[in-house]
């Protein structure tokens, strides 16, 4: 896989009032992932060529992915491939970044979520509503110490797009 | 190609009315807005600005004031030269979401090859991360203002 292949599709930018070191830990670790993200544990083993895994709250393997980069407290990019049959064959891998920087007394992190083609907008539109509500959850979490309770209506647009490509979807 | 158009969403534990009463309260504003005073009577027609240290930086009219649902304006920038392109629109969706508030700020009509519109992407998540926290922990956020993207500012 060549990363340079991979282009931005989705860029979210987010302020915490936090330390690089507990942005880093809450993106990277099952005891936060679950309080902001639906409870979905992030299992990371933080060396390239580590695993990636989202564990849904079944237990079973949701995202199966790789980390690809990984510079501690800074950045970290990882496939994020849905488990979900013939997703990577007909769209290609997805790329997550997350980039931490200091920015006075707060963090600033970003996330791009990249593909090396292009991909529709009905597609994207499922990354589109999550990670606003992912991140800010996460933010709210790091700020005040309870997670957000968004309560997301399943991607309606993004489903019947993959549906049409003949991705198999839950 | 599609036109440039920034497009911010945030969930915020909070109120539509408190989170109206922020995007349009000239004292609440300076807590996230980098000190900026947002100024306007707020009613459909009404003339709009943003005001930092006693400069005018940006001037608009208002378009809706749907409280507490739906706020919008043109949105014009003043201060540098280099920015001053035609009115572009603001607009404010706030949705209640549970015991959340969903905010959804879109920033469109931007000329081609527009210079404001990097500059807003980069400022809108910086003053809405610190409107949500501000809503949320009663602390703003210390975010030096460099990252609204108009470094002119950081050095007047």
């Amino acid at each position: 896989m060549k990363i340079e292949q991979f282009k931005p599709a989705i860029v979210y930018t987010i302020y915490i009032a936090a330390t690089p070191e507990q942005v880093w830990k809450a993106l990277t670790t099952a005891e936060f992932s679950r309080k902001y993200f639906s409870g979905f544990a992030i299992e990371a083993d933080l060396k390239v060529g580590g695993a990636f895994i989202a564990r849904a709250p079944d237990g079973s393997e949701h995202i199966s992915g790789e980390v690809i980069e990984c510079d501690p407290l800074k950045r970290l990019t990882v496939t994020w491939n849905v488990n979900w049959p013939a997703l990577v064959e007909k769209l290609g891998p997805t790329l997550v970044t997350y980039e931490i920087e200091q920015a006075g007394d707060t963090v600033k992190l970003t996330m791009l979520q990249s593909h090396d083609r292009d991909i529709s907008d009905d597609i994207l539109s499922g990354g589109r509503a999550g990670w606003p509500a992912i991140l800010s959850s996460l933010k709210s979490l790091l700020e005040t110490g309870q997670a957000l309770t968004i309560k997301m209506a399943p991607p309606e647009r993004m489903l019947a797009a993959l549906k049409e490509m003949g991705i198999g979807t839950p | 190609m599609s036109k440039p158009e920034f497009v911010y969403v945030t969930y915020i534990e909070t109120t539509p009315e408190k989170l109206w009463e922020a995007l349009t309260d000239s004292e609440f504003s300076k807590l996230y807005w980098f000190g900026t005073e947002v100024k306007s009577d707020w009613k459909v027609g009404s003339s709009f600005a943003l005001v930092t240290d006693g400069k005018t930086t940006d001037t608009g009219k208002i378009l809706e004031a749907d409280r507490p649902r739906r706020l919008s304006y043109t949105f014009k920038h003043e201060l540098y030269e280099t920015m001053r392109e035609p009115a572009t629109k603001v607009a404010f969706t706030i949705e209640p979401y549970g015991n959340l508030v969903k905010l959804t700020v879109t920033h469109e009509g931007f000329i081609e090859g527009s210079k404001l519109v990097g500059a807003i992407s980069t400022g809108w998540p910086a003053i809405l991360s610190g409107l949500k926290s501000v809503l949320e922990t009663g602390k703003p956020l210390a975010i030096p203002r460099a990252a609204l993207g108009k470094e002119e500012l950081t050095r007047s």
